[in-house]
């Protein structure tokens, strides 16, 4: 659906991509994870077309992004981080503009509005309403043309918790749907729940990828299984027969309170692999 | 094409809450229908506040406007919502232009019920063909801008400019020498004349000469700018 091959991007004088590969296969939920300034919306920008790059090749519904048709454009959502909407237009007329761009009837807004659940803001000026609000107006916008691939860039971030579960299961509904959906995030927990696949980017450089259990499961090092007992003391065992023996005995005593293997978050890979934290960074950077 | 009937429709939504750019189509054509009719001074021209107005009107709500309008599209990143929606940037500013300069003839002709009917094909005639270049000013300040205080601090002194000189050079004729440069105070003889046998090729040529500015310099501003 999606593939990038060797690409590079640099501004001025910065390498801002280096040797970016990609293959993004129908129906999947891509994660392009990394910290603020490591590319990710160079990236999306480059695949979608909306800027362009110094070297390698990249093709979408398997043609390259250069020669995508209009009609091609059609059947691709964007929602960047920073697009707006007519603040002062209502939600409703906010999306009607777009039902009259694609040739979309009205009927369609209120099935979209409903999907996202602003029903009851159809009238609302865009100006008025929250931040998760917005975002939801937003994905709107997208899931109207009913897309064939989704690009979502931070579609969560500076959410509250609820607003983001709900658009993490719009996502996943789109996905069931067959849509390919790519996604940018500096959120690792958002990328373990959503995606199949991963890209760990740092610096312009794809430093790992696969599915988010395979990455953990790649670099757990340690290989042990962590046991808190009822009376509070931490037990750690090595994996073997001679350790499944022991915590067999103590979980027929009654004594476990807890139990989990040693396998790294994708938080904690991305430390091992690259010495740099991911939301805690953005945490300083908004303080 | 289709686009820009698009755009068209979402500024004629946008504009009835949009007091900025509202004012601007209104306030001159109120101000000419409420001087005419409350202003009766002896000696005075015959519609000296049509006239005067008009040329006003000519040299700011379309530089103002349009301008105001692209560059807030710019600074909210909605312009790149439409470009990505496949809105081509020559239909998004075809949009823009036509119904400026549709809102800006609408006032023109409200502007008119004071004049005699015979005269109204030659002043409505003058007029699109001088809101058409300055429609282009104004397009070219907004692709210039990459937001609105950068496009605020571009449009005030030129439509000062435009507006302000075909007034003051009734009353100084160092400021006519230059302000007879500009289409404005071309526009504004003209009106004097009310007449297509009375157009001098001087006037003529001088209209020439800004609308070919004027479409250089968007060009200018678009290749160097884009709608980025």
């Amino acid at each position: 659906m999606i593939n990038a091959k060797d690409i590079c991007k640099s501004f001025s004088d910065k390498q801002v991509l280096s040797g970016i590969d990609l293959d993004i296969k129908p129906g999947m939920i891509f994660g392009l994870l990394g910290p603020s300034g490591a590319g990710k919306t160079t990236l999306i920008k480059i695949i979608t077309g909306q800027t362009g790059f110094d070297s390698g090749e990249v093709s979408v519904f398997g043609k390259s992004v250069k020669d995508l048709t209009g009609d091609d454009k059609k059947q691709i959502g964007i929602m960047m981080d920073d697009h707006g909407v007519y603040d002062r237009l209502s939600v409703a007329d906010n999306l009607k503009i777009f039902c009259d761009i694609y040739g979309i009837p009205y009927s369609g807004i209120g099935k979209a509005l409903e999907e996202v659940g602003l029903s009851d803001s159809a009238k609302k000026p865009a100006a008025k309403l929250s931040k998760g609000m917005l975002a939801r107006l937003k994905l709107a916008r997208v899931f109207m043309v009913s897309p064939k691939i989704l690009f979502l860039d931070e579609p969560t971030s500076g959410l509250d918790p609820m607003t983001m579960k709900y658009i993490h299961r719009l996502i996943l509904d789109r996905k069931d749907s067959g849509c390919t959906v790519f996604l940018t995030t500096h959120n690792m927990e958002e990328a373990a729940v959503l995606c199949d696949d991963v890209a760990l980017l740092n610096e312009g450089k794809i430093v790992d990828r696969g599915a988010p259990s395979e990455i953990c499961r790649r670099y757990n090092h340690q290989k042990k299984i962590n046991i808190h007992l009822k009376t509070g003391e931490e037990i750690s065992f090595p994996h073997g027969a001679e350790s499944a023996e022991k915590i067999s005995s103590l979980i027929a005593q009654g004594k476990v309170e807890t139990i989990h293997s040693s396998e790294p978050t994708l938080e904690t890979v991305f430390i091992e692999l690259t010495g740099r934290k991911l939301e805690a960074e953005e945490e300083i950077r908004y303080a | 094409m289709h686009n820009v009937g698009v755009i068209f429709k979402k500024q004629l939504k946008d504009t009835l809450k949009n007091k900025t750019v509202l004012i601007q189509f209104i306030m001159f054509p109120a101000m000419t229908l409420l001087m005419e009719n409350a202003v009766k001074i002896p000696d005075m021209p015959e519609l000296f506040f049509t006239k005067l107005f008009s040329v006003m009107f000519l040299g700011m709500a379309p530089i103002t406007s349009a301008a105001a309008i692209i560059s807030e599209e710019k600074e909210k990143n909605t312009l790149r919502v439409l470009t990505m929606a496949n809105v081509k940037a020559w239909e998004y500013l075809l949009g823009v232009g036509l119904y400026v300069w549709t809102l800006c003839v609408a006032g023109a002709g409200i502007m008119a019920t004071g004049l005699p009917a015979s005269d109204i094909p030659f002043y409505l005639g003058i007029m699109a063909a001088g809101l058409v270049i300055s429609v282009v000013i104004g397009a070219c300040i907004g692709v210039f801008s990459a937001n609105q205080m950068s496009a605020t601090s571009l449009f005030v002194p030129v439509m000062m400019v435009f507006s302000f000189s075909p007034m003051l050079a009734m009353f100084n004729d160092k400021i006519e020498k230059v302000a007879r440069i500009f289409y404005t105070q071309q526009l504004r003889v003209l009106m004097n004349q009310m007449s297509f046998e009375g157009i001098k090729t001087e006037s003529i040529l001088i209209l020439i000469v800004n609308a070919v500015l004027a479409v250089v310099l968007f060009f200018v501003a678009f290749r160097k700018k884009g709608l980025e």
